[in-house]
C-alpha cells in the first residue's frame, strides 16, 4: 500500500494531482453529467429552446428498428474483434513463448502492426477489398471460378470485412502483450505440470492460461473500447456504415445524429446507453477475472 | 520446425496488407489497375508521395499531427508523473476516493460526453485551434496507473535517506525518482504518441478549417477527392506518410517499450 514518505507536507499532494483533477473535471466528469442531463431534453430546431421530455429520447430510440439492428451490429462487430483477436493473437504468442531461435525476430516482425491507426488500417483494406481492382477479390474469383466479391453491395460481407481489418490492426498489440504475460508465468509450474505428467494442451489450460489473466482481463477490456470507440475513423473510411445500415456501429450512428442530422437528444441518450452498455461488460469481466484468479492460486 | 512455419505464415499475413499498400504506392495509375492485380514494385515511389503531400496539403497536416501528438504526449506524461508521486508518497485526505474515481473515467471516453465537450470547445471559443485539438486528452488514466505501480516499487530507504539529507519532496522527485522512470516514460511516450496521432473523431468534429486538419483527415480528405476510380497508388503514398511517423517513434523507443509493457505486465 502506498505510504507516507514525506510527513508534514500537507497541501503539496493537493497541488500534484491539482492538473490532472481539474483536467478530468472539466473535460470529462462534468461534459459527461452534462450529456445524461441532456439525454432528458429536446431543442427546437434552431437550438433556441430546450424542453423537458423524460424518457422520451429513450424511448423513440428503443422504438426505432435502426437502432436495435445498430446494437446487434455493435456486438457482432466487438464480439468478432475481441473473440478472434484475442484467440488467434494468444496462439502466436503462445508458440513465439516456446523455446525456439529467432524469437527476437518474430516479436519485431509482429509488433509494428501496432503503430497503424484504425484509419490507416481501414484504407489499405479499402484497397484489398476493392471491388474489380482489389488482390483479395481476385483471388476468391479466381478460387472460385468466378464468384464476384463486393462488399459494397453486400451488408454481411461488409460487416465481415470491417470486423476482419479491426481485427488486424490490434493483432500486434495483443501480441506483445500476451507475450509479455506469458513470460511471467513461472518455469517451475509449468515444470511440475510436466513432471505429473500433464499434456501441453492440459498445462496451458490448467495453468498458463488461468496465470494469464490479469492480462487477459486487461486485453479484454482494451480491445472492447477500442471494438467500440476507436474504430470510427476505420468505420468512417471503408464503409460511412453502409451498405444500407450494415455497418453503421453505434458510435457511428451517434456522430451522425449528433453532428448531421443536429438531434441533440437523441444523440445525448446513445452517448448514455453507450456507457452503460460497457459498463456492463467490463463489470462482468471483471467478475470473470476474479474467479479465474482465484482458481490460479 | 512446424512453430516456424505457422510463426511465417503468421508474420506473412499480418505484414501482408502494408507491403501490398507498399508496392500499391510506387505504381502508376494504370498499373495500380492492371488485372489481374500487380505485386511487382513499380518506380513511381516519390511522384505518388509528391502527389499525396500536394493533394491532401499534408505538410501541414503533418506538423499539426507532430505537434499536438508530441504535446500532449509530453504534458500527459508530466501530469501522470505528478499525481502518481502524490498517489504514492504521501497521505492525505480524501486520497482513498480520488484514486479509484480517477480510474472509473477510463470509462469516460469521447464518445460518451461528446456534445457537451464539442459545446464546452465552443463556449471558450476553441473551436479549430489546437487547444480544441489539446486540452481534453491532457488527463491519462493509464500514464498515472503505470507510474504508480512503478513507484510503489521503489524502495523506501531512496525517498527515507533524501528526507534525511533535508531534500525536499520535489527534488527528490526531479532528481531521482523521474531518472530512474525513464524505461517507464519512454513506454508511454510510445503508447501515447500514437494513440493522439490516431485520433480522428475529435479532429474530424472540432476542426473546421484545411489548415488545422490532421494527416487522419487528410486520408479521408484523399480518399473522398476521388469521383470514379480512386487513384490508388497516390491513396497509398498517403498512408505511407500517415503511417511513417508512429512507426518511427515505435521503432526508435522498442526496447523501453516492451520493457515497460514487461513491467506493466509483471503486477
Amino acid at each position: 500500500m502506498p505510504e507516507d514518505r514525506f510527513p508534514g507536507h500537507r497541501f503539496l499532494p493537493y497541488l500534484l494531482i491539482l492538473p490532472s483533477v481539474a483536467i478530468i473535471v472539466i473535460f470529462l466528469v462534468v461534459p459527461f453529467i452534462q450529456s445524461v442531463r441532456e439525454s432528458f431534453y429536446t431543442s427546437t430546431a434552431f437550438g433556441t429552446k430546450t424542453i423537458f421530455v423524460g424518457l422520451r429520447n429513450y424511448a423513440r430510440l428503443f422504438a426505432s428498428s435502426d437502432y436495435r439492428q445498430s446494437i446487434i451490429i455493435t456486438l457482432i462487430f466487438a464480439s468478432f474483434v475481441v473473440v478472434v483477436g484475442l484467440s488467434v493473437s494468444l496462439a502466436i504468442a503462445h508458440l513465439l513463448n516456446q523455446r525456439i531461435r529467432g524469437r527476437g525476430f518474430y516479436q519485431v516482425a509482429l509488433i509494428w502492426t501496432y503503430a497503424l491507426s484504425p484509419a490507416v488500417a481501414g484504407t489499405i483494406w479499402a484497397l484489398m477489398f476493392a471491388p474489380a481492382t482489389g488482390i483479395v477479390p481476385y483471388i476468391v474469383n479466381r478460387l472460385t471460378d468466378g464468384y464476384v466479391l463486393n462488399w459494397m453491395t453486400n451488408g454481411r460481407l461488409a460487416l465481415l470485412v470491417v470486423s476482419a481489418a479491426a481485427t488486424w490492426k490490434m493483432l500486434g498489440y495483443n501480441i506483445v502483450f500476451f507475450l509479455a504475460g506469458l513470460q511471467n508465468v513461472p518455469g517451475e509450474l509449468l515444470e511440475a505440470a510436466r513432471v505429473d505428467g500433464a499434456g501441453g494442451w492440459r498445462t496451458f489450460w490448467k495453468i498458463t492460461f488461468p496465470m494469464l489473466s490479469p492480462t487477459t482481463t486487461f486485453l479484454l477490456f482494451v480491445n472492447m473500447l477500442y471494438s467500440v470507440f476507436q474504430v470510427f475513423g476505420l468505420i468512417d473510411i471503408m464503409t460511412r456504415g453502409g451498405p444500407g445500415n450494415a455497418t453503421n456501429i453505434l458510435v457511428y450512428k451517434l456522430y451522425r445524429d449528433a453532428f448531421i442530422h443536429l438531434d441533440s437528444g437523441s444523440a445525448s441518450a446513445q452517448s448514455f446507453i453507450i456507457f452503460v452498455i460497457i459498463s456492463i461488460a467490463a463489470v462482468v469481466q471483471l467478475r470473470f477475472a476474479t474467479r479465474k484468479a482465484v482458481y490460479a492460486r | 520446425m512446424l512453430i516456424h512455419a505457422v510463426l511465417i505464415i503468421a508474420v506473412a499475413v499480418i505484414a501482408f496488407p502494408v507491403i501490398y499498400a507498399l508496392i500499391t504506392s510506387t505504381l502508376t495509375f494504370q498499373q495500380a489497375y492492371s488485372y489481374p492485380p500487380r505485386l511487382i514494385p513499380g518506380n513511381q515511389f516519390w511522384q505518388n508521395i509528391v502527389s499525396a503531400w500536394h493533394r491532401a496539403n499534408f505538410g501541414r497536416l503533418f506538423f499539426n499531427s507532430t505537434l499536438i501528438s508530441l504535446v500532449v504526449a509530453l504534458v500527459k506524461i508530466i501530469l501522470s508523473l505528478l499525481a502518481a508521486f502524490a498517489y504514492t508518497h504521501f497521505k492525505f485526505r480524501g486520497r482513498s476516493l480520488l484514486f479509484p474515481m480517477t480510474m472509473v473515467t477510463q470509462m469516460l471516453p469521447l464518445p460518451v460526453r461528446i456534445l457537451p465537450t464539442y459545446q464546452l470547445m465552443a463556449s471558450f471559443h476553441w473551436i479549430n485551434s489546437y487547444y480544441a485539438l489539446m486540452f481534453p486528452f491532457f488527463a491519462s488514466t493509464t500514464g498515472i496507473l503505470l507510474f504508480r505501480q512503478f513507484f510503489m516499487t521503489v524502495p523506501r530507504d531512496l525517498s527515507d535517506a533524501a528526507r534525511v539529507d533535508g531534500t525536499s519532496p520535489m527534488r527528490y522527485f526531479l532528481q531521482i525518482l523521474v531518472p530512474i522512470s525513464k524505461t517507464n516514460i519512454a513506454a508511454l511516450f510510445v503508447i501515447e504518441f500514437i494513440f493522439i496521432w490516431s485520433q480522428y473523431l475529435w479532429p474530424l468534429i472540432v476542426t473546421t478549417t484545411a489548415d488545422m486538419r490532421v494527416v487522419q483527415i487528410g486520408l479521408k480528405m484523399l480518399l473522398a477527392s476521388e469521383q470514379i476510380a480512386p487513384e490508388w497508388n497516390v491513396i497509398m503514398a498517403g498512408t505511407i506518410i500517415a503511417m511513417f511517423p508512429p512507426l518511427v517513434v515505435l521503432i526508435l523507443f522498442r526496447k523501453s517499450f516492451a520493457e515497460g509493457i514487461a513491467m506493466q505486465s509483471e503486477k
